[in-house]
């Protein structure tokens, strides 16, 4: 069987053109469908990448073909500026690159965990049959061994998700904990979504300017308060994240010394995502304050990344030996018929040699006569198993096409299959 | 031939240390088989253990070595019930050398053999038993508490690899200190309480005096911790300064007396 990739990525093609060829979960499953003419068909549709696999039992299909018409055709009127950017892959060096994509290695951010979802939806939504349903489970399979065996994942890859995982680090889970935000800048709020999808509740939004900050606070499900506010809030907040554009700071000790003092020792994380800063950095030493501002969230994120490379080398070590395995698996195929043959081949001996011996056989009881069936059974078994591994061993090398015909010929098979 | 039971146990609990060494620069791997090796291990010692009871007329683990075997099990017991899990490896790794080398210098003691002959009644085994298990926990609380405070200082340095390797949140490992001096506590009092029904009042001496200091500093900072909110850096400070007369008391109580 041969399988067939074509597809545009990140990597060649910018969104202008990426965004022509995109699909929809709907539109990947009726496209599958759609090309699963005589062969199979996934069809993998993410911000990042559009990627059509084709596999088919005949090798006189044009799967490339019809792959790249498709895509063109998808461009329309871009299509001469699509044609140079795709890329067409065969075989190993498509199964390879897929596990890789499932594994997060073909990412912007190496890692990044919503592909591998997005990889099971496409097969989900495909057409699949042995192999592309082969392919694509053990992809996913890739994919989760990558991130359980790798920390690839594991490390943030943005600001507001690092000072998330900060606020992890400081209080565990985040359900319930009460989150203050001062000022409704961009990064505020996203940090705001980012905590807030780990649980975490928005206690209060303030700000200067009443008309922001109860936008903001519509957007978060919170309320807006004013700045005077602050020193209260800050009594009972977990989280505190200040994205003003004040020129001098907002919350300094003094301002913080009488509420913290109701705190019974509870910690304090202040995220400081505004420039100028708004947090005095004299709170990190008081006791249960922790002070992280834009370059300290920077400086975790560019670790984490620099972590996420060295683990994605682990990483691509395991997509390497799981595309092997399915290189082996693919290779055996070639041999399938061949074994197939051979077992027919024993079984018509073997019954047809029973047949003959029926009239001594006849006067056997029942049950001596399954045993003659079961132990004839389990002779052309035994005989059979050492030449079936080893025709799937050689069949993942170069000779297993020379070993399925050596067989025949031994055995007579091809007279058989024309007769 | 029980008595070699004393070194799968202690190949187990090297090849744990050794695990959790490599965790910090590996995955969870490394982690997961230092699991292994401490419950293999102490599945081992446990045997052991075992076998010196069944074989003993009295109460095997009278002498300095033989507590000491004890108190490692107990050790290694309470870090496997409350935190052994890939999150809590550096835990593993301060606990599993120091339960190797403790485990070394009961072997060398002869505390590991199987024919002891002390007579100790079963009360005084009862004390013994519960004063060691209260330290056992008190051990790891302090353990808990210097992670704490490792934590606490990465967090405030704002050190860049503090989500690379990760241990417990600060909140958890607050709890999880307090929760388990609470226990040890408790399992100290009755060891206390135990040991008062043998006790005349010519026999106390400094041993006896460190363990009622550790048991009020314990109960004050416990006490403090639930009215005035002690809590955090100061908590987890007063847990080891706790663990440090403990460290005391222990070779106080067999050398000294």
């Amino acid at each position: 069987m041969r399988l067939t990739l074509v597809g545009v990525s990140h990597r060649q093609a910018p969104v202008e053109l990426r965004e022509r060829v995109a699909v929809d979960a709907a539109g990947a499953t009726a496209l599958a469908r759609e090309l699963a003419d005589g062969c199979e068909a996934v069809v993998l549709s993410t911000c990042n990448r559009t990627e059509l696999y084709l596999a088919s039992g005949g090798p006189s299909d044009h799967l490339d073909e019809r792959a790249s018409g498709t895509l063109l055709a998808l461009a329309g009127a871009d299509g001469a500026a699509l044609a140079p950017v795709l890329y067409r892959l065969g075989d190993d060096s498509a199964a390879l690159h897929l596990f890789r994509v499932a594994a997060g290695l073909d990412s912007l951010v190496p890692g990044e965990g919503e592909i591998l979802g997005q990889v099971r939806d496409a097969f989900e939504g495909g057409s699949t049959g042995p192999l592309l349903d082969r392919l694509f489970r053990q992809a996913l399979h890739a994919g989760r061994r990558a991130r359980v065996e790798t920390a690839i994942g594991e490390s943030p890859a943005s600001v507001p998700a690092a000072a998330a995982a900060l606020a992890q680090q400081v209080f565990g889970d985040l359900a319930g904990r009460r989150i203050l935000l001062v000022g409704a800048g961009k990064m505020s709020e996203l940090t705001a979504r980012n905590l807030r999808s780990r649980g975490a509740v928005i206690e209060a939004v303030a700000n200067r300017t009443e008309a922001h900050g109860e936008e903001l606070a519509a957007r978060v499900e919170s309320r807006s308060v004013g700045l005077d506010e602050i020193p209260a809030l800050l009594a009972t907040a977990d989280v505190v994240v200040t994205s003003t554009s004040a020129p001098g700071f907002v919350i300094d000790p003094e301002t913080a010394s009488a509420a913290l003092r109701g705190r019974r020792g509870r910690p304090l994380l202040f995220v400081d995502l505004a420039v100028p800063r708004d947090v005095d950095p004299a709170l990190a030493t008081i006791d249960g304050c922790f002070v992280y501002d834009v370059d300290d969230l920077e400086a975790v994120v560019e670790a984490s990344l620099a972590g996420r490379r060295v683990e994605a080398v682990r990483a691509e070590q395991l997509v390497a030996v799981e595309a092997e395995r399915f290189r082996e698996w693919q290779a055996s195929l070639s041999v399938v018929p061949a074994i197939a043959s051979l077992r027919a081949h024993a079984e018509e001996i073997r019954s047809g040699e029973l047949a003959k011996a029926e009239g001594r056989l006849g006067r056997l009881p029942e049950s001596e006569r399954k045993l003659v069936e079961s132990v004839t059974s389990q002779i052309v078994a035994k005989i059979l198993h050492l030449p079936t591994v080893r025709m799937k061993e050689a069949a993942a090398g170069a000779e297993g096409v020379v070993y399925a015909d050596v067989v025949r010929h031994l055995f007579g098979l091809e007279e058989e299959e024309q007769s | 031939m029980a008595e070699l039971l004393v070194w799968p146990a202690l190949l187990a609990y090297g090849e744990a240390a050794v695990a959790y060494a490599g965790s910090l620069r590996g995955t969870g791997a490394s982690a997961r088989l230092g699991i292994w090796g401490v419950r293999i291990g102490w599945l081992a010692q446990t045997a052991l253990l075992i076998a010196q009871a069944l074989d003993s007329d009295g109460f095997p683990w009278g002498t300095w070595a033989g507590a000491l075997n004890l108190f490692v099990w107990l050790v290694v017991g309470a870090y496997l019930i409350w935190g052994c899990t890939p999150r809590y490896r550096l835990l593993g790794l301060a606990v599993m050398p120091l339960a190797v080398a403790l485990l070394v210098a009961a072997w060398a003691g002869g505390g590991t053999g199987v024919s002891s002959r002390d007579t100790a009644g079963w009360l005084l085994a009862l004390h013994v038993g519960l004063m060691l298990a209260g330290f056992a926990g008190l051990t790891l609380a302090a353990g808990l508490a210097g992670l704490y405070l490792w934590q606490e200082r990465r967090l405030k340095q704002r050190d860049t690899s503090v989500l690379r390797l990760r241990v417990p949140p600060l909140d958890s490992l607050d709890r999880l200190s307090a929760r388990t001096a609470l226990i040890s506590l408790g399992v100290l009092s009755a060891g206390i309480v135990v040991g008062l029904g043998s006790f005349d009042q010519g026999d106390f001496d400094v041993p006896m005096a460190v363990t009622l200091a550790i048991w009020a500093v314990y109960t004050v900072g416990l006490l403090l911790r639930r009215e005035k909110g002690l809590r955090g850096r100061r908590f987890a400070v007063l847990l080891l300064a706790g663990f440090a007369l403990v460290a005391i008391v222990l070779p106080l109580t067999h050398f000294a007396s």
